[in-house]
C-alpha cells in the first residue's frame, strides 16, 4: 500500500500544467484532490511518472454564477459548493446531488474536476453534468475547446480528455426558478458509492405539461447516462401516478445494468424504476 | 461504621483510556528500533497452482534490498503452524507451512518475504520477483469442493478435512415419532474481524546474549512464545514476546499466523531489527476468515410446541489450511445449536470443508452467531407452521432454573462436554420484553409507514466463557505500599487493567489508585493463556483473588515478626497489619517487595444468557432495512465494571448486524477474492445502526468460581444474525419472505420480495 516512486508538480498556470502533461507522453497524471488516484497510486493500479497537481491554479477554484447558469471551476470542492447558499436557487439539483458525496472529509478535498475527469459511472457529479447537457472546458496544448458532456464520457474510468488536456471547467446552463427536479440515490451505507441514482428535472408549459424532461441515471452502465425513452413517455404529458409507473417501467426496460459483487443487473434496473418513481412524485409535491 | 472497597460493580472510567485518548498509546507501529529493517511480503495472487520457480535476482538488484527469504532459506523442512485448540492428530495434514513450498493454496498465501531500508523499497522490490505457477483448478465453493474439482491435499483424497459429531438422546427414534418436522437449509456468509489496526510486528536478535525480542504479540503470547522458539531451535527463556497497545483482536489478532514466524526469523537471519507492519489488504486476505457455513437441517417439536430434536448436515468452508483454533466454529455450530432451549435428541454432523481460500479461525462468537441464525429461524418457521405465538413458544422451551446444570450435546472427535450453570432464563426472556415494550410495538407489525413495513423479532442465546485450564498471577506488595499485579492474561483492549485493579483493589483492601497491573510480557509470569473465549474477567480475576488471600498470609507472617505475635493474630485492615493496638503500615512493612504467585484452575465453562428483541422497517422497493431498535438483556452473574461491559455490549451488537447486513468476503469460482478493501468489503460506520440498547442483569452468579462471574462482552453479536432475518420476515409477513441466507443485503431482500410476488401472482 506504498505507492510507487513518482515525479511531482504543483505549477502555477493551466499552460504550465498542459506543458507539464504534453511532455511526458502519456505518462503524466493530473491530481485534484486526490481522493481516487491516490488510493489506486497506493494499490499499484496506477503508476504514473509524474503527477501534476492542480492545488496552485487558483482561478480554478471559483464558482461563478450568471445568467447563463453555473459555472464550476475543475478545483472546486464539494464543500464549496455545500456552502455556497446560492446555489440552493441557481441549481438546487447540483446542491441537493452533492449532499450525497462520499463522506466530510473526502467532501473537503475531492473536486469536480477530479470526478468528472475520473469518469466514475456512479458518482454524482459525472451524473449531474450528463443530466443537465453540461460544457466542458477542455485546455490543451491545441488550445480550449468546448465539449457536451454526452461527447465526454467514453466509457468506464474514460473520457473524451487528450493526454495533454485538462478539464478546467464544468458549465450547468441556466436554471429557471418554475422548474421542477429531484434526486435520489440509494447506498448500502451513508456516503458509499450509489447503487444506482436518478436526477431529474423537467419544466411545466402553461397546460401543466411536462417539457424538456431530464432523466440521467449513475451506476448502471459503464458511464453516466440519459433515460431518453423515459424522458419521451413525460413530454407532453400532465403528471399523474399513471405517467410516473410508465415512465418508471420504462426505464426499467430501457437499460441493461452490469452484474457485480455488490448487486444483479436486474436489481440495479429495477432501482433505477424505484427511484425514479419516487423522484417524480417528489418532483411534483 | 467499617466500610469495605466496592469497586466491583462501579462504572469505573477505564485506566487505559486517558492514555490512549491523549495519542500515547503504543502500537506496534510506534515500535521502532535503531537500525531496522522493513518487510513485506509477497502473497499468492493465484487460488491453486504448483509454485514452478521464484527468481529474486531483479529484487535483490534493486538498491536498498537486502534479503528475500523464501521456502528455501528455511532448510529441509518449511515449520508448520500448529492447533492451538483441538489437536488432533488427524488434521496434522492440514496444517499451514509459514510459506508456501511446492503449492500456493489461496490468495494471500505468503511466498516470499522481501527485506529492505523501506516497506516502499520492498514493494517496489515485490513487483521485481519472477514468479512461475501454474494454476490447478481452484475448489472456492461447496460443490465444487464435494465434486472434487480439485483435492487441496491429495494424501487424504477429498476436501472433507474432518466431521464433527454433536449428538444427545435418539434422534432418528425422536424424529420417526414427532407431530411436526420441518428440513431447512440456511446459509452464513464468510466475513470476519476487521479489527482497526491491522497486525504487525518487529523482532529483533540479540547475536551475542542470543536472545529474540518481539514486540506485537497480542491474545496468546505464552502458547505463540513456545511454538515459535520450537520453531526456530531456540529455549523457551532465549524468546520474549512482548504485547503493546492493540486495536482490537475479536478472536482473529494474536493467533499464531506465518508472519509471526517470518518476521522473527528475517530478523534473525538479517541480524538487523525487521519491521513488518501489515496492511488492510493484506489484512483482509491473510488474517482469519469466519463464519462460512451451509446447513441442512430439521428440527421436529410437539404438536403443542415442545422441543424435540435437531438432525442434519452442517458444513464449515475452512478455507486453505485449519490453523490453530480453525475447528472451534465448526464444532460450536454443532454443539450449541440448540442454545438456550431444552433439546432432547440432536444428532448433528459438521465437516470442514477445505477451500482455496484464505484459512478460518475464531471470530466473535465463533460457531454460535451462525448457529442461533439457524436455530432461530427453525423456531420463527415452527410458530408460524404449528400456529404458535412465537414468544409463547420460546418461553415454553427455554431451560428452566430448576434444570440446571443442563448438558449440552456431547461431542466427537475432540471432547468437550459442558453444562449450563446456573440463570433463570425466563425471567431475562420477560424482562427483554418489557424493556423493549414488545405489546406496544406490535401494533406496527406488518404496518407500512413511508413505504417501510414494520417488524418485530426476539431471540435467546448463550455465550460461552472462562476457558481453562489455568490463567496465573504474581501479586507483589512493593516497600512503599503499592500493589503490583503480574499477569499471564492479555489485553486485547477489553479494558483488562481497570477491571483487574477493581477486582484486586478489592480483594486486598487498598485504593484502586495505587494498584498497578501489569501484563503483556511472557516473562512477567511462568505461564500465562491469555484473552480468548471471554476467560480473562474470570480465570485472571479468580486467580487475582487466590493470589490475595496468600499475599494476606505473606503480610500477615511478615508483620507477625515484627509485632511478636503468631501469624493468624495478626489483622490486616486499612493498609495496614495491626496486632495488640500496635500498627504496621503496608508501606515500610518490608524492606524488600513481599511477592506471590497463584493460579486459579477451571475446567468449566460460565455461560451468561440472554435475551434480545428488535424492531426493523424494510423498503421493499430497494431491500433496505432501517434498524429502529435493538434492546439486549443478559445476566453475566456478576459485573465487574459497567461501563465497559456496556460499551463491549453495544460494540459486539454493531459487529452483528455488520454480519447481518453489510459485511461479506465474496470469492469468485476461481477463487479469487473479490472483496479486497474497505471500498468493497462493508464495515458498519456509526450512522448506520443508532438505536441499540442493552441492559445487564446479576440473577445468578455463577457457581464454579469464586468471583460467580460469567465470561461476557463478547456475545451481544449472537443471535443478531437470527433476530434481523426474523424480523424482515416480520415485516413483510403479508409477502411470506422467509429470508434462509446471510447477509441481509438489499438486492436479497428485493429478489426475495420479487419472488414472493411472483408467487402471489401465479396464486
Amino acid at each position: 500500500m506504498k505507492p510507487p516512486i513518482f515525479e511531482y508538480a504543483s505549477p502555477l498556470t493551466v499552460a504550465e500544467a498542459v506543458s507539464l502533461l504534453a511532455s511526458r507522453n502519456g505518462n503524466a497524471k493530473v491530481i485534484s484532490g486526490g481522493q481516487s488516484l491516490m488510493p489506486m497510486l497506493a494499490f499499484r493500479l496506477a503508476a504514473p511518472e509524474l503527477l501534476v497537481d492542480l492545488k496552485h491554479l487558483k482561478d480554478l477554484g471559483a464558482i461563478r454564477i450568471g445568467e447563463d447558469g453555473v459555472r464550476l471551476g475543475a478545483r472546486v470542492r464539494w464543500c464549496d459548493i455545500e456552502s455556497d447558499a446560492r446555489l440552493a436557487v441557481s441549481h438546487p439539483l447540483l446542491a441537493e446531488a452533492i449532499k450525497h458525496v462520499a463522506h466530510y472529509q473526502i467532501r473537503n478535498r475531492g473536486t469536480v474536476g477530479g470526478s468528472v475527469a475520473h469518469a466514475d459511472p456512479s458518482a454524482e457529479m459525472p451524473g449531474i453534468a450528463m443530466t443537465c447537457d453540461a460544457q466542458m472546458k477542455i485546455v490543451g496544448s491545441a488550445g480550449t475547446r468546448i465539449e457536451a458532456a454526452a461527447d465526454f464520457f467514453t466509457g468506464p474510468l474514460q473520457t473524451s480528455l487528450e493526454q495533454d488536456e485538462i478539464l478546467t471547467e464544468v458549465h450547468l446552463p441556466a436554471w429557471p426558478a418554475a422548474r421542477r427536479w429531484a434526486f435520489l440515490e440509494f447506498a448500502r451505507r451513508k456516503g458509499d458509492f450509489a447503487m444506482a441514482g436518478v436526477a431529474l428535472y423537467y419544466d411545466l408549459d402553461s397546460g401543466s405539461r411536462i417539457t424538456d424532461a431530464h432523466i440521467g441515471a449513475i451506476g448502471v452502465a459503464d458511464r453516466p447516462i440519459r433515460l431518453t425513452e423515459a424522458e419521451a413517455v413525460l413530454n407532453g404529458n400532465q403528471m399523474s401516478d399513471k405517467l410516473i409507473a410508465a415512465a418508471s417501467a420504462k426505464a426499467r426496460q430501457s437499460i441493461d445494468p452490469p452484474s457485480d459483487i455488490h448487486a444483479p443487473g436486474a436489481y440495479r434496473a429495477a432501482l433505477v424504476a424505484t427511484l425514479l418513481g419516487r423522484g417524480l412524485k417528489k418532483s411534483a409535491a | 461504621m467499617k466500610v469495605f472497597n466496592s469497586y466491583i460493580g462501579r462504572p469505573m472510567e477505564r485506566v487505559e483510556d486517558l492514555r490512549m485518548v491523549r495519542g500515547r498509546g503504543t502500537y506496534v507501529a510506534d515500535v521502532n528500533r535503531p537500525n531496522q529493517l522493513y518487510a513485506v511480503i509477497l502473497r499468492s495472487s493465484t487460488a491453486h497452482g504448483i509454485i514452478k520457480s521464484i527468481d529474486s535476482s531483479e529484487a535483490l538488484a534493486l538498491a536498498g534490498v537486502h534479503h528475500v527469504l523464501t521456502a528455501k532459506d528455511l532448510g529441509n523442512e518449511v515449520p508448520l503452524i500448529p492447533l492451538r485448540l483441538q489437536p488432533l492428530p488427524q488434521l496434522e495434514p492440514f496444517h499451514q507451512p509459514v510459506l508456501a513450498d511446492k503449492k500456493v493454496r489461496y490468495v494471500g498465501e505468503p511466498i516470499a518475504v522481501v527485506i529492505a531500508e523501506s516497506a516502499a523499497i520492498a514493494e517496489d522490490a515485490l513487483e521485481r520477483i519472477a514468479l512461475e505457477i501454474d494454476p490447478l483448478p481452484a475448489v472456492a465453493t461447496r460443490a465444487q469442493a464435494e465434486a472434487k474439482r480439485s483435492v487441496l491435499f491429495e494424501g487424504h483424497g477429498s476436501n472433507v478435512a474432518i466431521t464433527w459429531k454433536a449428538f444427545r438422546g435418539d434422534a432418528d427414534e425422536a424424529f420417526k415419532t414427532a407431530d411436526y418436522v420441518r428440513r431447512e437449509t440456511f446459509r452464513v456468509q464468510r466475513h470476519a474481524a476487521m479489527f482497526m489496526e491491522p497486525r504487525g510486528f518487529v523482532a529483533e536478535w540479540d547475536e551475542a546474549a542470543g536472545k529474540l525480542t518481539v514486540w506485537g504479540a497480542a491474545k496468546t503470547a505464552w502458547y505463540n512464545r513456545r511454538t515459535l522458539a520450537a520453531q526456530l531451535g531456540l529455549e523457551l527463556e532465549a524468546v520474549d514476546l512482548i504485547e503493546v497497545d492493540v486495536g482490537g483482536g475479536f478472536g482473529s489478532r494474536g493467533e499464531f499466523y506465518p508472519e509471526d514466524y517470518l518476521i522473527p526469523a528475517a530478523a534473525r537471519i538479517v541480524g538487523r531489527p525487521v519491521k513488518w507492519t501489515e496492511d488492510r489488504r493484506e489484512h483482509i486476505m491473510s488474517a482469519n476468515h469466519a463464519r462460512d457455513v451451509e446447513c441442512d437441517v430439521e428440527f421436529a417439536a410437539t404438536r403443542d410446541g415442545r422441543f424435540i430434536g435437531l438432525r442434519g448436515q452442517i458444513w464449515s468452508d475452512i478455507g486453505a489450511y485449519i490453523r490453530t483454533n480453525g475447528s472451534v466454529g465448526p464444532r460450536n455450530v454443532a454443539q450449541y445449536m440448540s442454545g438456550p432451549y431444552c433439546m432432547e435428541h440432536i444428532d448433528l454432523k459438521s465437516s470442514m470443508l477445505t477451500t482455496n481460500k484464505t484459512p478460518c479461525g475464531t471470530y466473535r462468537g465463533p460457531g454460535r452467531y451462525e448457529t442461533d441464525f439457524i436455530r432461530e429461524r427453525m423456531i420463527d418457521l415452527a410458530a408460524q407452521d404449528l400456529k404458535i405465538d412465537r414468544v409463547e413458544l420460546r418461553r415454553r422451551n427455554l431451560v428452566a432454573d430448576a434444570q440446571m446444570p443442563y448438558t449440552l450435546a456431547s461431542i466427537t472427535p475432540y471432547d468437550s462436554s459442558t453444562e449450563l450453570d446456573s440463570g433463570d432464563y425466563h425471567a431475562v426472556f420477560d424482562r427483554c420484553l418489557k424493556e423493549f415494550g414488545w405489546e406496544e410495538r406490535s401494533k406496527l407489525r406488518g404496518q407500512s409507514i413511508d413505504g417501510y413495513y414494520h417488524g418485530l423479532a426476539i431471540g435467546s442465546f448463550i455465550e460461552g466463557g472462562a476457558a481453562g485450564p489455568k490463567e496465573e498471577v504474581r501479586l507483589v506488595l512493593e516497600t512503599d505500599g503499592a500493589l503490583s499485579v503480574y499477569m499471564g492474561s492479555s489485553s486485547v483492549g477489553q479494558g483488562l487493567e481497570t477491571i483487574m485493579a477493581q477486582i484486586a483493589a478489592d480483594a486486598m483492601e487498598i485504593p484502586y489508585e495505587k494498584i498497578t497491573i501489569l501484563h503483556g510480557s511472557t516473562s512477567y509470569v511462568k505461564d500465562g493463556y491469555g484473552a480468548y473465549h471471554s476467560r480473562s474477567t474470570v480465570m485472571g480475576g479468580s486467580a487475582i483473588l487466590l493470589g490475595a488471600e496468600k499475599l494476606k498470609e505473606l503480610i500477615q507472617q511478615t508483620a507477625a515478626q515484627r509485632l511478636g505475635c503468631k501469624s493468624e493474630e495478626v489483622v490486616i485492615d486499612g493498609e495496614q497489619a495491626s496486632f495488640g493496638g500496635n500498627h504496621i503500615a503496608f508501606a515500610g512493612l518490608s524492606e524488600t517487595p513481599l511477592e506471590v504467585e497463584a493460579a486459579f484452575f477451571n475446567k468449566k465453562y460460565t455461560w451468561a444468557y440472554g435475551t434480545q428483541a428488535a424492531h426493523v422497517a424494510v423498503d421493499p422497493g430497494t431491500g433496505h432495512v432501517k434498524v429502529i431498535d435493538v434492546m439486549s438483556v443478559e445476566d453475566v452473574g456478576r459485573m465487574i465494571n459497567p461501563l465497559t461491559l456496556h460499551g463491549q455490549a453495544i460494540g459486539s451488537i454493531v459487529q452483528g448486524l455488520g454480519g447481518a447486513f453489510l459485511e461479506h468476503l465474496v470469492y469468485d469460482d476461481e477463487g479469487q477474492l473479490l472483496t479486497g478493501s474497505f471500498a468493497d468489503y462493508l464495515m458498519p460506520t456509526a450512522s448506520d445502526f443508532p438505536s441499540i440498547r442493552s441492559v445487564t442483569l446479576e440473577l445468578k452468579p455463577c457457581p464454579n468460581n469464586p468471583l460467580g462471574a460469567k465470561g461476557a462482552g463478547e456475545g451481544g453479536l449472537i443471535p443478531i444474525g437470527g433476530l434481523m432475518a426474523n424480523a424482515v420476515a416480520d415485516a413483510l409477513s403479508h409477502l411470506n419472505v422467509q429470508p434462509m441466507e446471510l447477509p441481509l443485503s438489499p438486492p436479497r431482500i428485493w429478489q426475495l420480495v420479487e419472488e414472493a410476488e411472483a408467487a402471489r401472482a401465479r396464486a
